[in-house]
């Protein structure tokens, strides 16, 4: 028997951009990519959720603040609070802290500029299901393109994140300015991970970098042995 | 009722953005030793009276105007 195809939906927010690459590299990596419209109080039946990067409501008030609000964020909550897998990036990260699903906040770059970029990574977890195809202690290129990435949570909450394992990637490399280098963290279940950098655009050599792929391609996994347990 | 928020980076975080304002000031002579960059949020409101609408507004603070990890606020009803 052919193995299942997990079903990975991606909310589209007004102002999100990278929705459409999101649900092609998902495709590519043998997932069903379902498109996920942000007025959809109820999601159709999901195995995992990508909030994908943008500009969500023009990043009005602080990035992620008002897209919080939307029907289809409060339905991936309810969906994370059951356990489910939620992968946000870029925007999609801001989203999730703001919606108090991860911990921190994403403010300026500390230069001010968009960065624009591939940037080198550490992989602190590899235990994750986003992170079961990498190796912990590695370092994987994936390129970011944000002007609002600098993740920060004051010292004690720095303290429990850190005590916790919830850093997840660090950048290699001087970016954004973010505390301690972070680049990713999940919430302390492990079932909710949020990045700056963009694994959608890293999933073939010809752009450069198909390490992105590792990341997505754990999340699938992960998706897949859950329908698997479920059938 | 009318009320006015202002909404600031909180002490000790860094605010690129009042340093670019700062060393802008600066450039023109004037002689700034530090700038930091806030936001003020104006609102008209349905309350009973003062009190009710400062417990509204400061409500409006915790869960949207400000990001309690970064930031201030100071409510101000104007009346």
């Amino acid at each position: 028997m052919a193995s299942p195809q997990p079903r990975i939906g991606v909310v589209t927010y007004p102002g999100s951009q990278d929705d459409r690459d999101a649900l092609w590299a998902l495709s590519a990596l043998d997932a069903e990519a379902v498109p996920v419209w942000h007025e959809e109080a109820e999601l159709p039946d999901l195995d995992a959720v990508v909030l994908p990067g943008g500009f969500s409501y023009g990043d009005y008030l602080r990035c992620g603040a008002i897209a919080r609000f939307s029907p289809a964020t409060a339905a991936v909550c309810a969906f994370a609070e059951e356990g489910g897998l939620v992968l946000g990036i870029c925007n999609g990260f801001q989203i999730l802290c703001e919606a108090g699903l991860l911990p921190g906040v994403l403010l300026r770059n500390e230069s001010l500029r968009f960065i624009c970029r591939d940037v080198a990574l550490v992989v602190e977890r590899d235990d994750l299901p986003f992170t079961s195809r990498l190796a912990a202690g590695t370092r994987i290129t994936v390129p970011v393109k944000h002007g609002d990435g600098r993740w920060f949570a004051p010292p004690e909450l720095l303290g429990e994140v850190e005590a916790n394992r919830q850093v997840v990637l660090r950048y290699d490399e001087p970016c954004n300015g973010s505390v301690a280098s972070v680049a990713g963290v999940c919430n302390e279940r492990g079932n909710v991970m949020g990045l700056m950098p963009h694994p959608e655009h890293a999933v073939d050599p010809l752009l450069g970098s198909a390490d992105g792929a590792l990341i997505l391609a754990s999340l699938v996994d992960a998706a897949r042995d859950r329908v698997l347990a479920v059938t | 009722m009318r009320a006015t928020v202002l909404v600031r980076p909180k002490e000790g975080i860094l605010d690129p953005q009042g340093d670019a304002v700062g060393n802008a000031l600066g450039h023109l002579g004037f002689s700034v030793s530090s700038a930091r960059v806030g936001r003020v949020v104006d609102l008209e409101l349905d309350a009973a009276d003062a009190d009710d609408a400062r417990t509204q507004v400061e409500e409006m603070c915790r869960q949207l105007l400000a990001n309690a990890l970064i930031e201030s606020y100071e409510v101000e009803i104007v009346g």
